[in-house]
């Protein structure tokens, strides 16, 4: 489904990706672990097509395409999605007129005719329920006045409703209390389905208490340093990262 | 697109020259210029009642002692007032058969706009049914007025049929020595509309759609004037959000509004004249003056408006609180591109008590457009207890645009409560980022967070022209971010 190979990205000169090689089939959960300032939130921003960053070598190819060709709303209509680590408030656009849109968008993109009013309705109330999201938050304004967990809960529910491919959750757990933890995690575990992917980056290991990785990869300066099943996670939250530091260095 | 809608406006000009003007010039159009002899001709043409030709000298010799206004954030350039014409019979349009010789852009900018397809076929100059079915319209919004006792008709017909009607409220809420372009405006005023709604009287429909049509040729010097009597009320809708073209460069209207006790009107404008193309050539100036007066106790008088046209606009629809416990609002959308200007903001002036005030302003600036918010909140000496709130926001997109605000506070009463919250702020590239990555591209990113900042202006629209304004705005500002 991705295929990552040599990824080199810099932001205002300063190279951060220094050559990513990652394969995701579908089915598949992989978690990107790793120390403050290793490139994890710049990986996921370069899949998504985030202008502040360059592209200055390698490819990355998404189901076939090639993803740094496409614009950013194209690598969504494709069934890329990104839940950011600081989403976005846009005061004034309800949820219902934002998600309306966004799904409509990517409906005319793949050629099928955009859902009724009452059909998206249903659709909204049925997501709601599998990621058990308070239905205030829908009526509101886009992130307007959400706290952190509110915000998260909200990527965890438009994932839902767009139903990507391939999911990125850029340190969905940071900031979340223990049940709003269990909330995104019971999301991204109802949502997993043989067809798609799930690309968890965390910085802790208690996400995957909930959600079980079939990889952990360790991100440190730029590139991927280790790769091994879950139980790197186990080993990473016991020992902190100096010793994979140490065997770098 | 932007490019797009100039071509379109282009075309359609030259059509309008093409067909305009070229029969019976001595019948039909007085010569350049402005002196009394040119007042006299208009009043007589128009067959007016001698107060209304009094009233028109007045305002003319004000007006030749008065200065163009230099105070506002606003180029303009000089205006030579002896070379326009003051006097001309509505244009004939040419006359096509039917829809499908519409030009297909004009008709592509009417879908987008959701516009109906009968008021298309007028706005369009379509003629045969369209014609049938604004007459017969027309009637039908009239017996259904009438049965009511209102009057809603056009200035002249007020004029002729209503002289004491028109005599008694004309110039009493903006006197014929107002100001410079007021008082060009009285001077010279070619039609307008006129509407009474009497005693008890709750208008059953938006005079609205209906008006659309009936002033499509009104000129560059509209005159309006309504009249809510006790417990009537009103809601009004001047304009239109289909694209705009007009030969007279310059506009300077005048409306009016009076309600008596416990009355309200509701005045809302979309306004989308020609801005001028890219570079900033040509473009109608547009120079308005609305005044509404609040006169009997707990009235109620409330100004929405939308701009999104002209290249210069310098406007302050106002609101003078004279009863007790009267209530004026002014809700603002203006919005700015490419090189156009706009001065406007409003003026509430409180003379009665437990008077209330209502300011929501909300500026968009984008090219390398100037926006000014130009606020009076004035409160009496003997206006107990007044209360205002203003809230002006200012919304930038890109970086070689201008947003301005201008606050006037003038208390002279000490129990007065006076609030004033203003914001500035710009389309974050992370927003636009952020819809970009659920499949909305950054045009349509650009109109949701645009509509979604308007909103609380918009929802005071009537619904049918909240759809059309919003639709208007975005296509406004396509081809401006990215």
């Amino acid at each position: 489904m991705l295929k990552i190979r040599n990824l080199h990205a810099k932001i205002e000169g300063k190279e951060i990706l220094r050559g990513i090689d990652l394969d995701v089939k579908a089915g598949e959960i992989h978690a990107i672990m790793g120390p403050n300032g290793s490139g994890k939130s710049t990986l996921a921003s370069v899949l998504a097509g985030n202008e502040a960053f360059e592209v200055v070598e390698g490819s990355v190819e998404f189901n076939g395409k090639d993803l740094l060709d496409l614009s950013p709303e194209d690598r969504a209509r494709e069934g890329f999605f990104l839940s950011f680590q600081y989403p976005v408030e846009i005061p004034g656009v309800s949820m219902t007129n934002f998600m309306r849109t966004a799904l409509n968008e990517q409906k005319k993109y793949r050629g099928e005719a955009p859902l009724s009013a009452s059909d998206f309705l249903k659709l909204m109330r049925d997501r709601k329920q599998l990621v058990d999201i308070d239905s205030d938050l829908t009526n509101r304004s886009v992130n307007e006045g959400f706290s952190g967990g509110e915000k998260k809960k909200n990527e965890i529910f438009q994932m839902a409703m767009l139903d990507p491919k391939l999911a990125i959750l850029d340190e969905t757990d940071s900031g979340l209390d223990i049940d709003a933890l269990r909330i995104v995690a019971n999301g991204v575990n109802k949502l997993r389905r043989p067809d798609n992917a799930t690309i968890l980056i965390t910085h802790y290991q208690r996400l995957l208490d909930h959600i079980v990785p079939d990889f952990v990869h360790v991100l440190y300066k730029g590139k991927i340093v280790k790769s091994a099943g879950k139980e790197l996670a186990y080993e990473l939250e016991k020992n902190g990262y100096d010793w994979i530091k140490k065997e770098m260095e | 697109m932007a490019s797009e809608q100039d071509k379109l406006l282009e075309e359609v000009t030259n059509r309008e020259y093409q067909y305009g003007f070229h029969s019976d010039i001595e019948m039909d159009v007085l010569p350049k210029g402005l002196n009394e002899e040119v007042i006299r001709e208009i009043s007589r043409r128009k067959q007016e009642p001698e107060f209304l030709l009094e009233f028109r000298l007045e305002a003319y010799r004000n007006w030749l002692k008065m200065e163009s206004p230099d105070w506002a954030h606003l180029k303009i350039p000089e205006i030579d007032f002896q070379d326009m014409i003051y006097y001309a019979a509505p244009k004939k349009k040419p006359q096509l058969n039917s829809m499908d010789e519409v030009d297909p852009e004009l008709r592509a900018t009417f879908d987008k706009l959701g516009i109906p397809l009968d008021e298309q076929k007028v706005l369009a100059g379509v003629a045969v049914d369209a014609i049938i079915d604004s007459v017969s319209v027309k009637t039908t919004f009239r017996e259904t007025l009438a049965e009511k006792g209102i009057i809603f008709c056009s200035f002249s017909e007020a004029a002729r049929e209503y002289p004491d009607l028109v005599k008694k409220y004309l110039g009493s809420v903006v006197p014929p020595g107002d100001n410079f372009f007021a008082a060009l405006n009285s001077a010279v005023f070619s039609d307008g509309s006129f509407v009474f709604i009497p005693k008890g009287v709750r208008c059953p429909m938006e005079l609205s759609s209906y008006f659309r049509i009936n002033t499509m040729n009104t000129g560059q010097f509209e005159r309006t004037l309504i009249v809510a009597e006790d417990d009537s009320y009103v809601s009004y809708l001047e304009g239109c959000t289909a694209p705009m073209r007009d030969e007279n460069q310059l506009h300077a209207a005048v409306v009016e509004i009076v309600t008596l006790d416990r009355a309200e009107v509701k005045y809302s404008t979309v306004q989308n004249w020609y801005p001028g193309n890219k570079e900033g050539k040509g473009g109608i100036y547009n120079f308005v003056t609305k005044r509404g007066i609040c006169k009997g106790d707990y009235s109620k008088i409330s100004w929405t408006q939308v701009e999104t046209g002209s290249a210069i606009t310098w406007k302050y629809p106002s609101c003078v609180l004279m009863g007790n416990n009267t209530v004026g609002e002014f809700y603002s959308v203006a919005l700015t591109n490419n090189y156009q200007q706009a001065d406007t903001g409003t003026k509430m002036i409180h003379l009665g008590k437990n008077t209330r005030s209502l300011i929501v302003s909300k500026g968009i600036s984008a090219g390398k457009s100037q926006n000014s918010y130009r606020g009076l909140v004035k409160v009496s000496k003997k206006a107990d207890n007044a209360r205002n709130f203003s809230q002006c926001d200012s919304l930038l997109l890109g970086d070689k645009c201008g947003a301005h605000t201008f606050p006037y506070l003038e208390i002279n009463n000490p129990s007065a409560k006076v609030e004033h919250e203003a914001t500035t702020s710009k389309i974050g590239e992370d927003q636009i980022f952020y819809c970009n990555q659920r499949g909305i591209d950054t045009e349509d990113a650009v109109g949701l967070i645009v509509n979604g900042y308007v909103k609380e202006v918009i929802n005071q629209l009537p619904m049918e022209f909240a759809v059309e304004a919003q639709k208007l705005l975005q296509i406004s500002l396509e081809g401006s971010v990215g």
